[in-house]
């Protein structure tokens, strides 16, 4: 930033955070103007990292009385868009708050700030005792501020929900500097607009998150994993529609297939089935009996399904072997090809079957490598299109793609992204799914409590 | 001075490699300069982000990327861990080759590689020379740790607490070797590094007596030259290249079955480096890669090939012995087990510590260039040392030995440093059938 006006901006945001809290360099403001979505970067004007509550909300309050677009930023790991900065805006850096502020064992829950780190807190919680289930892919980087502007989902959704489902009550500012209370640290509490509700997956536009109240639970006590084989994707996806037509909620139902299978065992030779047309990675935990009773309904209900072969993990290195292989799904896809786009498109569950049937007729029609694995369990599948964004000609296809995709997935009662948001990247495609009254109804709320629309513009704006 | 546009036109080379970096952030859950700064410019997304904008004529301020590339401990943990697999140490390498073919390299740099490294002659006798007038310039400071640090405000120097030039470097007590297999019918060539001649000769004198004892023959070339890594991490190709070449002419011709060093970063750079990266002469290729193909981890070369196991009952009393994994065993080879097996193999009460596969915060010039930084990494890594309650930390690197003698100096816990194959070597000395004659010396 060399103007007047930005060197004016510099010193009165240093005069707030301090100087070694400011970033205004040319390489520093370019290190902040991407995250992991496909997107092209955007510089913003400059950067700063408050390190106490009440600095953040005089950032909050100066950036409102500047009229100066302000995106919020944890560990930047967004999948479509939503830490990529407005022009010249300000990123506020939460790495600075990263306090741990309570952990409370008797009433089961947590406060902490927004900066702190998913598995950090996962880790510290279960030290403890207790249990944080959200485990979104990028958890080791993830901050659950972060989580709870996306809400953040993970394997375990099927049976443990998101994000959402854990957020008792948060602290945040709004754009005029004033904190805001919502939720708080009782089970039951309807004090009030659900106003921690309407922050959870609001992407940074109508507030800046303070601290937040997390719930917690007890770990279960036991679990046991298995791996099923098929010979058509077809029974398996209809094995996973009948596990949860029997009533069985497993903690993790994952699947993979045969693209991904293939993949993943060149890539560790873990001797997975490679002719297998998919696999699906099941686990079930809780009481110790009831694990037991379960696995063997599973079991069951997979032989019946048609299941080639079905591995039950009889130690904790078989059950890691199960596991491995999932966590090697997408690294093994990206090493592939340059360009990994990792679609989210979420249908209801017993909608699976048809939507593995949609996503091999997409990747016919358009040319396409697509990988198929995710969260069968509760419909969130990822296709992950194999391209390299540098063929202009393959890009236009992706791009056609995507959006048969969401097509597809909307026409089956489904959603245009199950857990990593709507960002940039699928800003264009919200009416379809929620139509105009809806847009029109979220503009006039967003116009009320960001009246010069400041809190990262653009994103979810359909 | 070339223009900017050219610089991007030689960055644009690197696009294949740079491109597969999908921006996804993992590399912040394992970058040890990242946890201290937690700057994205510190961490590797951000630099491969800042050469693609370089490299698409977006960035201009080419001085200050190269200031940032050089802010990178090059310990390879984001590699080991990337998730798309991206090439991390070899764009590093490459792109400070680029920036140093445009920069320049500074005149002190240019001084000490093309001048004393390409001149190995030159520097053995200006070594030596140094290490008789050291005790001038400097105070013993830990006895244990056979530390010094300085009488009088050095530039360089700082308040670091290093390890003394030794009064006589391993190639002064053995010169050469050129020995025929023995009963284990094995022959190695030996490579010691500079470290290891210049500061801890120890650790050449117990790699040849483990390696007299196993009866595995031993050609130990005189006139070996420095590896390259201080000149590649530098982006000096030209000296690079010289220094491959000195060595693979002292090397080729030689039968032997392996090439083993005591030095991670020497064996890493061989196997791994020498054969990537030399771009001189040609003819010898072949050479470079046959060399790389035997050239192994001296731990890995005794315990997978010399059948060194540990014992069937792991020592528990005595001191307890800790291990640091360095870099470029872990990350670069993937070493993790030979180590530790010879340390229990010696009779070792061996306990884990915590982060044991965190960089030590040495990373060769990143010490000297970012010194503050660098004890922040390497205080950590003391503090976990200290916490596992062992007496002795073990390691398979000159340089990490370096760099946590520095850090355990200021501490005062009665923590030595030693390398894996001092323990192996006195654990033979101890049993009865040792040979006595050919002991390392004390420290």
């Amino acid at each position: 930033m060399s103007s007047p006006q930005a060197s004016a901006l510099d010193d009165e945001f240093s005069a707030i955070v301090g100087n070694d809290n400011v970033m205004t360099s040319e390489i520093d403001r370019y290190a902040y103007s991407y995250d992991a979505a496909v997107l092209d970067p955007v510089m913003p004007g400059i950067v700063v990292r408050p390190t106490t509550s009440e600095v953040l909300g005089r950032v909050v309050k100066f950036c409102h009385d500047n009229g100066l677009p302000l995106t919020v930023r944890g560990a930047g790991t967004n999948l479509s868009g939503g830490t990529i900065p407005h022009p010249g805006g300000v990123v506020v850096l939460t790495n600075g708050l990263n306090r741990i502020l309570e952990i409370n064992e008797e009433d089961l829950y947590a406060v902490v700030e927004p900066g702190v780190v998913t598995a950090a807190f996962a880790q510290e919680v279960a030290r403890r005792g207790l249990f944080y289930p959200p485990d979104p892919g990028s958890q080791t980087v993830s901050t659950l501020g972060g989580n709870v502007a996306e809400n953040a989902g993970g394997l375990r959704g099927l049976k443990y929900g998101v994000t959402k489902d854990y957020v008792m009550g948060m602290e945040f500012w709004d754009v005029h500097g004033n904190l805001i209370r919502s939720g708080s640290r009782t089970v039951k509490s309807v004090t009030g607009y659900n106003l921690h509700g309407l922050m959870v997956a609001s992407e940074g536009t109508l507030g800046v998150f303070d601290k937040i109240i997390l719930k917690l639970i007890p770990p279960p006590q036991a679990a046991r994993s298995m791996m099923a084989v098929f010979d058509s994707i077809t029974s398996a996806s209809e094995t996973v529609a009948a596990i949860i037509a029997a009533k069985i909620v497993p903690a993790t139902l994952e699947m993979m297939d045969n693209f991904t299978i293939r993949t993943v065992d060149n890539f560790r030779k873990a001797g997975l089935p490679t002719d297998a047309a998919a696999l699906l990675l099941i686990e079930v935990d809780g009481h110790p009996g009831q694990v037991a009773d379960e696995a063997a309904r599973v079991e069951e209900i997979c032989h019946r399904q048609g299941a080639r072969e079905l591995k039950v993990a009889n130690d904790t290195t078989e059950r890691n072997t199960i596991w491995q292989a999932r966590r090697d799904a997408l690294p093994a896809l990206a090493k592939l090809k340059p360009t990994c786009v990792l679609e989210d498109a979420t249908v209801p569950r017993s909608k699976i079957p048809a939507m593995i049937a949609a996503l091999g007729e997409i990747s016919t029609k358009f040319n396409l490598t697509i990988g198929t694995f995710g969260h069968a369990g509760d419909g969130n599948l990822h296709p992950t299109i194999l391209t390299d964004k540098r063929d202009k000609a393959e890009w236009q296809r992706v791009e056609h793609a995507v959006e048969e995709i969401f097509d597809r997935a909307l026409a089956l009662g489904g959603t245009l992204s199950g857990e990593h948001g709507i960002g940039l990247a699928k800003r264009g495609f919200l009416i379809k799914e929620l139509g105009q009254a809806t847009l029109d109804y979220t503009a006039k709320l967003k116009k009320a409590v960001d009246p010069k629309n400041i809190l990262n513009p653009k994103k979810m704006e359909g | 001075m070339a223009d900017i546009h050219q610089l991007a036109e030689m960055f644009k080379k690197l696009d294949d490699q740079l491109v597969n970096c999908m921006r996804c952030g993992m590399c912040q859950a394992v970058c040890p300069l990242f946890r201290e700064t937690g700057r994205e410019t510190d961490v590797t997304r951000g630099k491969l982000a800042l050469l693609e904008g370089l490299a698409a004529e977006i960035l201009h301020d080419s001085q200050a990327i190269d200031t940032t590339l050089n802010r990178c401990l090059l310990c390879g943990t984001c590699q080991a861990n990337c998730p798309s697999g991206v090439q991390i140490i070899d764009i590093f390498l490459s792109a400070r080759a680029i920036m140093t073919g445009y920069f320049g390299l500074s005149p002190v740099k240019k001084a000490i590689f093309r001048g004393m490294l390409a001149n190995p002659r030159l520097f053995n006798s200006l070594t030596s020379i140094s290490s008789k007038f050291q005790g001038i310039f400097t105070r013993k400071v830990d006895d244990l740790l056979g530390s010094s640090c300085a009488r009088f405000n050095a530039p360089v120097v700082a308040d670091r607490h290093f390890n003394a030039l030794a009064t006589r470097p391993f190639r002064k007590i053995v010169p050469r070797l050129d020995t025929p297999a023995g009963s284990s019918g094995l022959r190695v060539a030996f490579f010691p590094g500079c470290v290891v001649d210049k500061m801890f000769p120890q650790i050449g004198e117990a790699t040849i007596k483990i390696l007299q004892k196993k009866e595995v023959g031993v050609y130990l070339p005189a006139g070996q030259a420095c590896c390259g890594i201080p000149v590649l991490t530098s982006g000096d190709r030209q000296t690079f290249n010289t220094l491959v070449e000195m060595n693979v002419e002292r090397f080729r011709g030689a039968a032997y079955d392996y090439l083993v060093t005591p030095c991670a970063s020497c064996t890493s750079t061989i196997k791994e480096l020498w054969p990537k990266l030399y771009s001189g002469n040609m003819d010898i290729e072949d050479d470079i890669a046959a060399i790389g193909d035997k050239t192994r981890d001296i731990t890995e070369f005794l315990v997978d090939s010399c059948g060194i196991d540990e014992p069937g009952k792991p020592a528990t009393g005595g001191d307890a012995i800790t291990y640091h994994d360095p870099c470029h065993l872990k990350n670069a080879l993937g070493i993790t087990r030979q180590p530790r097996t010879l340390i229990r193999a010696a009779g070792g009460n061996f306990v884990e510590m915590n982060e044991a596969g965190t960089c030590c915060g040495c990373g060769g010039s990143f010490n000297v260039a970012h010194y503050e930084l660098s004890k922040r990494i390497g205080n950590r890594k003391a503090d976990n040392i200290v916490a596992s309650g062992a007496k002795t930390v073990a390691t398979g690197c000159p340089a990490c030995m370096m760099q946590m003698t520095d850090m355990l100096s200021r501490r005062d816990q009665g923590v030595r440093v030693r390398h894996v194959v001092e323990l192996y070597a006195d654990s033979l000395q101890a049993k009865p059938q040792g040979n006595g004659k050919t002991a390392a010396r004390k420290r």
